[in-house]
């Protein structure tokens, strides 16, 4: 049964990419799709059998992978509790954006590679959450990072998309860097990468050094900050956190999978995989929470004056992602866990939402160009309004207690800097709350900014390029819009100047609803309903020790005694976000642009997401592109290839000329030259030479 | 005075430079090149007959004969390329043979 979860994806992709050509579309969608559904209810009973029941963890082995001296790798799943809360949402996830392609991707030409790359990643996903050692998670880390790598370019006509494609692949790479390293002093340490041996090693390696360019460190905090620095490229922590709004460049279905629901959490998940080592390097997990709540806060300011709906939500995501990274730091591994878990619904609940406003405004994702669709697409704004109660914490949704909880945690824990994670979170609490009406408030209420009518009144001027978005010609207002009549995706952001027409939203094909609806159910009840086996009551019996927790950490137990101010403070945060955003967005329409224009330093800060786009290209970029161009030209060009190749072929050239002058053609020119050689070997032979 | 080896060769010597210098001096004709090509061979002829006659050794002369024979057959062909290089080229020209130019 595990063997089908996990490789059921992966049958998928390789009929979807070998054979899409052949099959044809429709029946590359119905297989992946059709796979990926039976993974998803494998995965369910997997859930209810090892979780919920009382199967015990297992580690089937499917062989071994290499065996070098020491090192031994062997392809194994680890199915514990963990593992199947992994299972669960991945799958899930993963098998309800795959029916949603099928709506949303309906007229893409090239939807089988579509498809095969979203059960290539799937596959990947579900290798690094299953893996049993480091190496196999490391091969299920790049396989996430190439498929998303993939899926960010696979509109490859647009440049915009490809050079976010390669941003996210190359700021992996420097997590993935600090990945390796840790890995190789994992085994370093304990001349083994399997988890067993680690885990039963950590204890022993607590106050261990390892001595490196003639320094100290504690072997296990050092072993932590480097694996760490792969959950933040992985998971979009600040500092390494840029690529992820530029990811938004992809499909909408990919956001919600891969840079929403799933492959962003990976960092989460190793971190808590990976909880006996964390647990022996206390400074490395303040350090994970520093990081969590400077990300959490960090996103949600930039989140609040983003206009592209997409990136709103990509914000929003990093900011979770945040919080999910201090409830891991200050000890409560459950803690970020479940908030994976209820994040996953919620978020990829408000992808999916933002993926069909934007389906129906004919792939517009300009927010000011929205406006009114309440009334147009209804379903789709119960979507998104539940997503949005769950995000921002409304009591009894999924959001409010996972998010409620990590904030709790952060207040009692006692580890260095979780102070200062609190702070920070329970503020971005109601940034959160502010940014996420603020989308549903401009989406989806207030003046039609689509209009035809409106357009023509107030003669919106676009604000990025000045392409007329909407140019009312209603002649021919109905003619094109039989069947969503556009073709290229691919131009979602460049305005619609090739359909000029006044557009008529839609509410999404069925196809494209019923995720929404399964999700939405998860974003309500996933909380309620998995509370108790997640971090209430219940947890020890749920998790059956696959999390670790040191003799110390009682944190589950300390964050049920915070006082009440702190329990009730996350609420009170949510409603004056949201009373904030009504005012401003509802109440006095256009009050907004006039506390920007009040700070307009402020406002250009948050608009251009703290210049961190900007420092890195000052700081990294441009000195790569120079140092590069040195070796280029410098080093290859004017030195390697001057002295070599070059030079050689010049030379060659040269004395050949020479000896070309020497060939005038008159035969009498080669009789003389005969004749004082001749005449030069017998010199040569009676006077001085060989006798 | 008596007409020693000597003087057979010291004539022979001169007419191998003439010829030489006919081939290497000659700017006109390429018939000159095949007069001269035939003046060198009698020059070797010359220096074969008189070393033959007084070492008393006939091979010599038999060599000379086979020289004149190839040389005649040289020269016959020699003439026979040059009338069809005349014909295709329009010119026997020294100046102007100088195909093989780099």
């Amino acid at each position: 049964m595990y063997f089908a979860i996990v490789f059921l994806p992966l049958a998928g992709f390789l009929i979807a990419g070998l054979f899409g050509r052949q099959i044809g579309a429709r029946a590359a969608e119905v297989i992946t799709t059709s796979f990926l559904c039976g993974a998803a209810l494998l995965s369910w009973v997997a859930f209810s059998q090892v979780a919920l029941g009382s199967t015990p963890a297992s580690v089937p082995v499917i062989g071994t992978w290499f065996n070098v001296g020491a090192l031994q790798v062997d392809w194994a799943l680890r199915i514990d509790s963990l593992t199947v809360v992994m299972l669960i949402v991945v799958t899930t996830v993963s098998a309800l954006v795959h029916l949603y392609s099928i709506g949303y991707m309906a007229e893409d030409p090239s939807r089988p590679r579509f498809f095969a790359y979203l059960s290539l990643f799937t596959f990947a996903m579900l290798m690094l959450v299953t893996a049993d050692n480091l190496v196999q998670m490391f091969f299920g880390w790049e396989g996430v990072g190439l498929a998303s790598y993939l899926l960010i370019g696979f509109w490859y006509e647009k440049p915009s998309a490809n050079a976010a494609a390669i941003k996210a692949f190359v700021v992996n790479r420097v997590g993935d860097f600090g990945f390796a390293i840790g890995i190789f002093l994992v085994f370093y340490l304990t001349n083994s990468v399997a988890f067993d041996t680690i885990f039963a090693a950590a204890p022993g390696l607590a106050h261990k050094n390892v001595h490196v360019f003639s320094h100290d460190f504690d072997a296990m905090m050092i072993t932590c900050l480097f694996l760490f620095m792969g959950a933040m490229g992985k998971s979009a922590q600040f500092l390494l956190h840029t690529w992820l709004p530029d990811a938004m460049e992809g499909p909408t279905p990919v956001s919600a999978l891969i840079h929403a629901a799933t492959m962003v959490t990976a960092g989460v998940f190793m971190v808590a995989r990976l909880s006996p080592l964390f647990e022996q390097a206390p400074a490395a997990l303040s350090f994970v929470t520093i990081i969590g709540g400077t990300t959490a806060f960090f996103a949600a300011t930039v989140g609040l004056v983003q206009n592209d709906i997409k990136r709103v939500i990509a914000y929003s995501t990093c900011s979770q992602l945040g919080y999910m990274f201090v409830g891991l730091g200050v000890g409560g591994y459950e803690l970020g866990i479940f908030h994976l878990f209820t994040h996953a619904f919620f978020k990829a609940l408000l992808f999916l939402g933002a993926g069909s406003v934007i389906h129906a405004m004919h792939h517009e994702q300009d927010m000011r160009h929205m406006g009114g669709l309440a009334k147009k697409i209804p379903f789709t704004f119960w979507m998104m309004t539940i997503g949005t109660l769950a995000l921002t914490g409304f009591p009894l949704t999924a959001g409010y207690f996972s998010k409620d909880a990590i904030i709790e945690a952060s207040y009692a824990s006692d580890r260095y800097g979780a102070f200062y994670a609190f702070v920070l979170i329970t503020f971005a609490a109601g940034l959160t709350s502010f940014y996420s009406w603020r989308l549903v408030f401009m989406t989806f209420f207030g003046e039609a900014h689509w209009d035809a009518a409106y357009t023509e009144n107030a003669g919106v001027t676009s604000a990025h390029g000045a392409a007329a978005h909407l140019e009312p010609t209603n002649d021919h207002a109905s003619a094109s819009h039989g069947g969503h009549g556009h073709d290229d995706h691919g131009h979602a952001d460049h305005g619609h100047d090739d359909h000029a027409h006044a557009l008529d939203p839609h509410e999404s094909p069925m196809v494209m609803l019923i995720p929404l609806i399964v999700l939405a159910t998860g974003a309500i009840f996933a909380g309620l309903a998995f509370r108790g086996f997640f971090i209430g009551e219940e947890q020890a019996n749920f998790w059956k020790g696959a999390l670790f927790y040191g003799p110390d950490n009682h944190i589950l137990h300390e964050m049920h005694e915070v006082p009440a101010f702190v329990s009730s403070l996350p609420f009170w945060m949510m409603s004056g976000g949201f009373l904030v955003a009504a005012y401003a967005y509802v109440i006095k329409p256009g009050a907004a642009a006039g506390w920007a224009d009040t700070n307009p330093l402020l406002y250009k800060f948050l608009l251009n997401k703290w210049y961190f786009d900007e420092l890195y290209n000052l700081i990294f970029v441009r000195p790569a592109f120079w140092i590069g161009r040195l070796f280029w030209k410098g080093g290859d060009g004017a030195i390697i290839d001057r002295l070599g190749p070059d030079g050689v072929s010049a030379l060659v050239i040269d004395v050949t000329r020479r000896a070309v002058k020497l060939q005038s053609g008159y035969i009498y020119h080669y009789a003389f030259a005969m004749l004082i050689g001749v005449a030069a070997l017998m010199t040569f032979y009676l006077f001085g030479g060989v006798r | 005075m008596t007409i020693d080896l000597n003087h057979y060769l010291v004539v022979a010597a001169i007419l191998f430079t003439l010829g030489v210098a006919g081939i290497i001096l000659n700017r006109k004709n390429i018939i000159i090149i095949l007069m001269s090509v035939e003046l060198i061979l009698l020059s070797v002829n010359l220096n074969l007959v008189a070393f033959s006659a007084f070492l008393g050794d006939l091979t010599g002369q038999v060599f000379a004969l086979f020289i004149l024979t190839v040389a005649a057959a040289e020269a016959a062909i020699g003439l026979a390329i040059l009338v069809t290089y005349y014909r295709n080229r329009g010119s026997i020209a020294v100046e102007d043979i100088n195909m093989m130019k780099g």
